[in-house]
C-alpha cells in the first residue's frame, strides 16, 4: 500500500472544488450568473429549505460559482469550509456578528489595517460590541484585557504598518484558556506562506481583492473556519449560545449539534450571509479563482522580488530603515523564520530620510510603481501615508502610529526585479534633491 | 436528546416513540454528525431518528468500548426500554458491525439493517494499527487519505456537504481530532481495535430475519466491495447498492446516493411490515 498522501497544494490551487461542468463540459469554472435555482420538484425544495439535501436556493445564501472559491480556499487553509463575502471587511463583520451581538468584546491588536480599526473603534462601538487594542507582542497585554464577555481575539498575521509578526501560537493559546477563538487577517501571507490553523488559529480571513485575485480588478473576501475551536467547552457559561442554543430564527436549530466541528460556518451562513446579505457575486468569484490559480507561482515571485528590493533600500544612504522581518534587525525576525519559513510576503515600509515634501517627491517619481491605496498587486504599488491616508494626522499621532514624514509603503509586485530597483533608485535620487 | 447516557440528535425534528425509529450508529472516532443530512431527510420524511454518539463518542458518556459486541450492548441497553414500534438500524464502517450486534439483540423489533462502507473480516492494517497507539496524529492522516476517494475527487465532490462551501475531506479530519480532543486519545486505537477483533460478522449476518442492505463505495479504499462479499452472502436477505464515485466515506462524498438508498430501504421494510401485520 502507498504512503498515504493528499494532492499538493499547487495541484488543490488548481482543482479544488470543481470538476468539468456535467452539463456542457466545461473545464474552466462557468459563471452561474443567476439569482435563483430552478426546484426539481416540491420535496427537492422543502428539503433544500429543511438542510436535508445540500444545494443552491438563492444566490444571496449560496451560488455555484461562489462556492467553487469558497471549497477552493477552504481546501488550501486546511479549513472546514468557507464563506465569500463582498469585501475583506465584510469577511470581518461577519466573523464579528456571528460571534456576538450588543455587550460583546473583542481584544485585538494594535497593529491592524485602517479600515479594521474603524470598524472595531468607531462603528461598531455604536452597536454595543466593545474593543480592547493591545500591543500584539505583549502576552500579559492580551491576558489583562481579557473580560467576562470577551468572544474573540484578533490579530493580523503581518501587523500594519511595521509587519509585526503575529505570535499566533502565543496568543491561540491565550485564547483558548480563556475559553474563544482566535481569528486572524491573513491577507498579507496569504495560504502559500502560512497556515494559520495548523499553529493555533481559529479563524481566518482574507481581503482578496490582495493577493488572492493578484490581478486588482475584483474586490472580495474568504471567511475561513478551521473547525478545531470546541464551541462547546463554554455552553455551561453560556459563552457561544448562539451556536450551541436554539435559534429561533432558523427552526430552532442548534448549529452546535448540526455540525461538530462546523457550527460557525453554519450560522454565518444561515443568518450571517442571508440577513446581513454580504455575499459575493459570482462574477467576482470567477476573477478571484483566475488569481488563486496562480497564487503559489505568484507568491514565490512576489516574495523573491521583495527581498531583492529590501536588500537595495537597507543599502541605500538616503533610506533611514527597512521594517521587513527578513532583515535581522526586525523586531520579530526569530519569530518570522519560524512561523514565516517560505518568507515574509512583499508589502512593507521603509522611511526615507528627509521631509514630507521628500517622501513625495520620491513617490511622485516613480514611474513602474504604482500611486494608489492597494497592495497586494501583481503591479508594484506605492504610497506615502504621511501625504495621503493620514495627511490630517499630527506629527504625535503619526509617530505613534510607527508612521514618520518618510514612511513609504511599498506592495512589490511581479515586473523585473532590477526594473522594480532601476526605478526606485531614480526616484531616490531625485527626493535627495529635495530639502 | 438522550438516551440513558447516549446523545442522539434526532435529524431537527422532536423524537415521536409513535414512529418507526431510524437508528444509526457512526463509524470509529467518528459521532453522529456524519449523518447530518440523511438524518435530516428520514427525521423530515417521518421517522423517528436517533442519530447516536457511540459510548465515548462526541456528547455520549465513555469510555469508548473494546469491542464490537460491548458497544452493541451499550446501545442495546438504550433502546431497549423504548416504545417503538421498530428500528431500522443503519450502521457505517465500525457502526456496520455495531448494527449487525444490535440486530441479534433486538430480534423481531428489527425491521432492516443498512451497512454502509461494510466488510467482514473488518481487519485494520498492522501499520495501521500501530501507528493509532504510537502516533495518532499521522494515523488519522492515513484514515482520512483512505477514508475518501482518490486525489482530487473529494476535493470537487459536487455538491458540498453539508452544504455548498464545504470541505469534506477536512471535515472528516477535524472530526477525528475533535474526538481524540474531548473523548480521549485511547478511542482511536480501541475502535480499530474493535474492528480487527471482531469476528462473529458471519454469524450475525446469517441468523438476520430482516432485509440487509448493503451501500458500497466503488471508490472505497478503506472497505473496498469485494471485501463485503462474504458477508452479503451469508445474509439471506440482502441487497446491494454501490455508489460509483464513493470512497469510504460515503454520506459526504454522495449525499444524495446514501439518502436516495435509505430512504426508498425504510420504505420497502416499513411497506413489508404493515403487509405482514
Amino acid at each position: 500500500m502507498s504512503a498515504p498522501k493528499y494532492p499538493s497544494f499547487d495541484t488543490l490551487a488548481l482543482h479544488a472544488g470543481q470538476r468539468p461542468d456535467p452539463a456542457t463540459g466545461a473545464r474552466a469554472v462557468p459563471i452561474y450568473a443567476s439569482t435563483s435555482f430552478a426546484f426539481e420538484d416540491s420535496a427537492q425544495a422543502a428539503a433544500l429549505f429543511n438542510m436535508e439535501r445540500s444545494g443552491h436556493v438563492y444566490s444571496r445564501i449560496s451560488n455555484p460559482t461562489v462556492a467553487v472559491l469558497e471549497e477552493r480556499i477552504a481546501a488550501l487553509e486546511q479549513g472546514v469550509g468557507a464563506i465569500a463575502t463582498a469585501s475583506g471587511q465584510a469577511a470581518l463583520h461577519l466573523a464579528i456578528a456571528t460571534l456576538m451581538g450588543a455587550g460583546g468584546h473583542i481584544v485585538a491588536s494594535r497593529s491592524l489595517y485602517g479600515g479594521s480599526h474603524n470598524l472595531l473603534d468607531y462603528t461598531l462601538r455604536r452597536f454595543g460590541i466593545d474593543t480592547t487594542f493591545v500591543d500584539p507582542r505583549q502576552p500579559d497585554a492580551w491576558r489583562a484585557a481579557l473580560r467576562p464577555a470577551t468572544r474573540l481575539l484578533f490579530g493580523e498575521t503581518l501587523g500594519n504598518p511595521g509587519l509585526d509578526v503575529l505570535d499566533i501560537p502565543t496568543v491561540a493559546a491565550i485564547a483558548h484558556e480563556a475559553g474563544v477563538p482566535l481569528l486572524v487577517d491573513s491577507t498579507f501571507t496569504t495560504p502559500y506562506l502560512m497556515q494559520p490553523f495548523a499553529i493555533g488559529a481559529d479563524l481566518v480571513y482574507h481581503s482578496a481583492t490582495k493577493f488572492i485575485g493578484g490581478h486588482g480588478v475584483a474586490i472580495g473576501g474568504l471567511l475561513v473556519d478551521g473547525g478545531c475551536f470546541d464551541w462547546d467547552a463554554g455552553a455551561a457559561a453560556g459563552k457561544f449560545d448562539v451556536l450551541t442554543q436554539p435559534y429561533a430564527g432558523f427552526h430552532g436549530m442548534v448549529f452546535a449539534e448540526e455540525s461538530s466541528v462546523a457550527p460557525f460556518l453554519l450560522r454565518a451562513r444561515r443568518e450571517g450571509l442571508r440577513d446581513f446579505g454580504a455575499c459575493m457575486s459570482p462574477h467576482t468569484a470567477f476573477l478571484l479563482l483566475q488569481g488563486l490559480e496562480t497564487l503559489p507561482l505568484r507568491m514565490a515571485r512576489h516574495v523573491d522580488n521583495a527581498r531583492k528590493v529590501v536588500a537595495f533600500l537597507a543599502a541605500h544612504a538616503q533610506v533611514e530603515s527597512v521594517a521587513y522581518p527578513e532583515l535581522p534587525d526586525h523586531r520579530d525576525h526569530a519569530l518570522a523564520q519560524r512561523l514565516l519559513p517560505r518568507g515574509c510576503g512583499a508589502v512593507f515600509s521603509f522611511n526615507l530620510r528627509g521631509s514630507r515634501a521628500a517622501g513625495r517627491s520620491f513617490v511622485e517619481a516613480l514611474k513602474v510603481f504604482s500611486h494608489l491605496a492597494n497592495v497586494g498587486d501583481a503591479k508594484s504599488l506605492v504610497i506615502h501615508p504621511a501625504s495621503t491616508t493620514h495627511f490630517r494626522v499630527p506629527d504625535a499621532d503619526l509617530a505613534a502610529a510607527g508612521i514618520t514624514q518618510g514612511t513609504i509603503r511599498l506592495s512589490v509586485g511581479l515586473e523585473d526585479a532590477q526594473d522594480l530597483i532601476d526605478d526606485l533608485a531614480r526616484a531616490l535620487k531625485i527626493a535627495g534633491k529635495v530639502p | 436528546m438522550f438516551i440513558a447516557d447516549l446523545y442522539a440528535y434526532t435529524g431537527g425534528k422532536p423524537y415521536d416513540p409513535g414512529r418507526p425509529c431510524v437508528v444509526f450508529l457512526h463509524g470509529a472516532q467518528h459521532d453522529h454528525s456524519v449523518w447530518i443530512l440523511q438524518s435530516r431527510a428520514l427525521a423530515h420524511r417521518g421517522a423517528a431518528v436517533l442519530a447516536l454518539d457511540l459510548p465515548g463518542h462526541g456528547r455520549s458518556a465513555g469510555p469508548a468500548e473494546g469491542s464490537v459486541e460491548a458497544i452493541a450492548a451499550r446501545v442495546a441497553a438504550a433502546l431497549a426500554p423504548l416504545s417503538s414500534p421498530g428500528f431500522i438500524l443503519v450502521g457505517h464502517s465500525m457502526g456496520s458491525l455495531v448494527a449487525l450486534e444490535l440486530a441479534a439483540r433486538l430480534g423481531e423489533r428489527v425491521r432492516g439493517v443498512a451497512l454502509v462502507g461494510s466488510a467482514f473480516p473488518m481487519k485494520v492494517a498492522d501499520t495501521l494499527l500501530a501507528a493509532t497507539r504510537t502516533d495518532p496524529a499521522a494515523a488519522m492522516q492515513m484514515i482520512n487519505v483512505w477514508s475518501h476517494s482518490a486525489a482530487l475527487a473529494p476535493f470537487a465532490a459536487r455538491p458540498g456537504a453539508p452544504g455548498p462551501g464545504f470541505n469534506i475531506v477536512w471535515q472528516n479530519l477535524r472530526l477525528m481530532q475533535r474526538i481524540a480532543r474531548i473523548n480521549g486519545a485511547a478511542v482511536l486505537p480501541t475502535d480499530f481495535a474493535a474492528c480487527n477483533a471482531y469476528a462473529a460478522g458471519l454469524e450475525r449476518a446469517a441468523a438476520l430475519a430482516c432485509p440487509a442492505l448493503f451501500m458500497l463505495g466503488a471508490a472505497d479504499q478503506m472497505t473496498p466491495p469485494k471485501a463485503a462479499r462474504a458477508l452479503i452472502a451469508a445474509c439471506a436477505r440482502a441487497r446491494v447498492v454501490t455508489l460509483p464515485d464513493a470512497g469510504h466515506a460515503l454520506m459526504t462524498e454522495s449525499p444524495d446516493g446514501v439518502r436516495r438508498a435509505l430512504e426508498q430501504f425504510c420504505d420497502e421494510v416499513n411497506a413489508a411490515h404493515a403487509a405482514a401485520a
